[in-house]
């Protein structure tokens, strides 16, 4: 048996940890059909892991929904499919390019993926009757999140309307819904970036290679280090090289960019992001430094 | 590949512990570049953020940068520029995490307020120097009491504009004082301090010799909540029952939830209500492994001896020590919605993890938040408005009275036809 504290105190990490444990088994047991965003990120592996911890020793009782943007990093496919099997969760993929095929968004060759990305995953969510969506999304990541709820209603065309959101007591989560609306369900908002690499650190859980060190073909745009990539042919000017680099964040491989480290196992990313100055968003994700509403107006349109 | 499974990561986080505190002032308080002071001192803001601030400052016309920019999130309120709704902030220091609710002050956000109140270990009020005791700081106060927020700590701000005057403190120290004898506030501080110029913040003013307490990041730091839990009377509110039906673990049935109070061990004698069926605790399990005793706010697993019938909404206590099921409830209820709280209105009530309905029989009082007077002559409760209301359920709901135990206290009333939440109640007794 393990021992627990005997002065019964809880660390911030294992309160962080029961209460979204907590959240996982309401909403498991108040929705008709959860689903679990998936990105194969580090936040979604967490979140992931935290399912595993809710309903053990029973497989966890919902599927797991990642957006094929076509742009993922193979590393991060890799990952998934192997949490996917371990765990024997049901993975439902719904694919940008399907989507287009199929004309439920339009690519008029202006739009950017992660654009695409809102309509795709929309209409998985409509076309599978999903009723909750589990997001990794945490509220010091962003000023619009900080004040987004754990449990976020969306109507019936997936908006989000932060001026009138339901108030959140106590744990006492409000699930109800009318026809054709969801709820986003963030299990993990209280965390911060440190506190998700401090578990995966304790919990010893794989996540994507591309987060630690390694050599890339790389090239600079617009104050970001870029992976070289036929996906994302280089603009006149840009030159490619080799560098020493790790990813904060894992999205489209065209947007996302990395930053030049040599954090090669977790105590030294945790040493990294402790001292870093920049958000991980700021630092390495194209989508939201267009502007300080980006975040919010991608929201309300149904963002993760 | 990579894996974690590689390294043996030290626990940056993991020793920590966590305290949650809801701010609350009137507009102009200095509450915002409290929070932004905190954060900045704790060097929890980033490059890229402080430089969005300092931009909009300067595209403001302000000669300052506005560390108040970094916490009024939302569009609409940037462009008010006031702080509508409850935001949540995050920093830490060496050994302990702070999660702020920051909500805001005026009387038409007091749901916001209560909101942001009703997980806070801690309260911190704001006042302005020159002004003293408000008729919003004693409100903000009322609603720390009645939320049962267990610290309360009183900062008077902005003293580089009083000249630091040890006789303003005084005053307002006493006052405030005088005031919080007719609540119920646990423990208090007084702090001195100036926002804007950091005394007292983070680091101790030179200007403020005669003041001899903690600083408010000392106090935040040290302040002792681990006692603030019931850790006596045990309630084990049942979430979700798991039963794999896997060949490896076929017999396995387990009761799934967050413990609310005491602590939980094997081999307790244990009544699941409202059945009233006894049993004895066979195992705690959290994830795969047992633990030898579970206490709030502990997620875990627990298996009892006897195939006895126990579903999401039952409640597993002690034999001689467990709440009596009860469907009138006698409560503080804070309506959260336009509209009106009426007797004879029906709602939808969510208390722990079980859910009903509820018939308001009676409006006994309206709560005058500012004055604590009791208005019994009026039958209905407005948005923001607080009173005492019975309340019949369909369901016998297995409660403590909230200044006992706040979440076998506390309940939230639903709307049926929008599904809005619409009231938050803390039951008396
Ligand atoms: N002199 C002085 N001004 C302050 C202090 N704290 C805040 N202020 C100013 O008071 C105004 C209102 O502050 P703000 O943080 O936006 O108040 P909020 O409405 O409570 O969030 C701003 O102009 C601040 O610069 C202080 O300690 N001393
Ligand atoms: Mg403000």
């Amino acid at each position: 048996m393990t021992k627990t504290h005997s002065d019964y105190r809880l660390s911030q990490l294992d309160q962080l940890e029961a209460e979204s444990i907590h959240i996982f088994r309401e909403v498991a047991a108040e929705f008709e059909k959860p689903v679990l965003m998936f990105s194969g990120g580090k936040d979604s592996i967490v979140m992931l892991r935290l399912a595993e911890k809710a309903f053990y020793p029973a497989k966890i009782p919902f599927p797991v929904l990642q957006v094929d943007t076509g742009l993922d990093f193979p590393e991060v496919l890799e990952t998934r499919d192997r949490w996917v099997s371990r765990l024997g969760v049901k993975l439902v993929v719904a694919s940008i390019d399907d989507a287009i095929a199929s004309g439920v968004v339009v690519d008029d060759g202006k739009t950017s993926r992660n654009r695409l990305q809102i309509g795709t995953l929309l209409n998985a969510i409509e076309e599978n009757g999903f009723t909750a969506a589990f997001g990794g999304g945490r509220r010091d990541e962003e000023k619009a999140r900080a004040k987004e709820r754990v449990y976020s209603h969306r109507d019936e065309f997936g908006q989000w309307d932060p001026k009138n959101q339901r108030p959140e007591l106590w744990s006492l989560y409000n699930g109800r819904l009318h026809e054709g609306e969801h709820m986003r369900i963030f299990p993990i908002s209280n965390w911060t970036e440190l506190d998700i690499w401090d578990y995966i650190g304790r919990e010893g859980i794989e996540i994507p290679s591309i987060y630690f060190s390694h050599q890339r073909s790389v090239f600079e745009r617009d104050g970001m280090l870029m992976t070289e990539t036929p996906l994302n042919p280089l603009r006149d000017g840009e030159v490619a090289a080799e560098r020493t680099v790790r990813f904060r964040t894992c999205g489209d491989i065209t947007l996302t960019g990395c930053v030049e480290s040599t954090a090669s196992n977790i105590p030294e990313i945790i040493e990294e992001v402790a001292a870093a100055r920049l958000t991980e968003r700021g630092a390495t994700r194209g989508d939201d430094r267009f502007s300080e509403a980006a975040m919010e107006d991608r929201k309300k349109e149904g963002y993760f | 590949m990579s894996t974690a499974t590689e390294t043996n990561a030290p626990d940056v986080t993991t020793g920590m512990d966590l305290l949650r505190f809801a701010t609350a002032g009137s507009v102009d308080d200095g509450k915002s570049t409290l929070i932004g002071r905190l954060l900045f001192d704790s060097k929890s803001i980033f490059a890229d953020q402080l430089e969005s601030v300092e931009a909009t400052s300067s595209a403001k016309g302000h000669d300052y940068v506005d560390l108040s920019l970094l916490t009024d999130g939302l569009r609409s309120e940037r462009e008010q520029g006031i702080t509508i709704d409850v935001a949540y902030r995050y920093f830490a220091t060496p050994n302990r995490k702070f999660i702020i609710a920051d909500t805001p002050g005026h009387v038409q956000y007091t749901r916001n307020m209560v909101t942001g109140a009703s997980t806070a270990d801690l309260g911190l009020v704001l006042v302005d120097a020159r002004n003293g005791l408000t008729e919003q700081s004693r409100r903000h106060a009322v609603l720390l009491s009645l939320l049962r927020v267990p610290h309360l700590v009183l900062c008077i701000n902005k003293m580089d504009l009083v000249d630091y005057s040890q006789e303003v403190y005084e005053r307002i120290h006493d006052e405030f004082t005088q005031f919080a004898t007719k609540l119920s506030i646990p423990d208090l501080e007084v702090i001195p301090i100036s926002a804007l110029a950091g005394d007292n913040v983070v680091e101790r003013s030179t200007n403020m010799d005669w003041y001899s307490g903690p600083t408010l990041m000392h106090h935040l730091e040290h302040v002792h909540v681990a006692s603030d839990r019931d850790l006596v009377d045990v309630r084990f509110p049942v979430q979700y029952v798991v039963r794999p039906k896997s060949d490896e673990h076929h017999d396995y049935r387990g009761y799934a939830g967050q413990v609310a109070g005491g602590v939980l061990k094997p081999g307790d004698e244990v009544v699941v209500l409202p059945s009233g069926m006894t049993s004895k605790i066979a195992g705690i399990d959290l994830y795969d492994s047992e633990v030898d005793e579970a206490y709030p706010p502990m997620s875990v697993t627990v298996r009892l001896e006897d195939d006895v019938d126990v579903s999401r909404g039952d409640m597993i206590a002690r034999v001689k020590n467990a709440p009596t099921p009860s469907q009138d409830i006698d409560a503080m209820i804070c309506w959260m919605a336009p509209g009106t709280l009426k007797p004879r209105q029906k709602l939808a009530i969510k208390h722990t993890t079980r859910t009903g309905r509820a018939l308001v029989k009676d409006i006994q009082y309206r709560l005058d938040v500012n004055t604590l007077h009791r208005d019994q002559d009026t039958k209905e409760l407005g948005l923001n408005e607080i009173g005492r209301v019975q309340l019949r359920t369909t369901v016998p709901l297995l409660c403590d009275p909230y200044s006992k135990n706040r979440t076998t206290g506390s309940f939230i009333l639903i709307d049926e036809a929008t599904g809005v939440t619409v009231g938050a109640g803390m039951i008396n007794g």
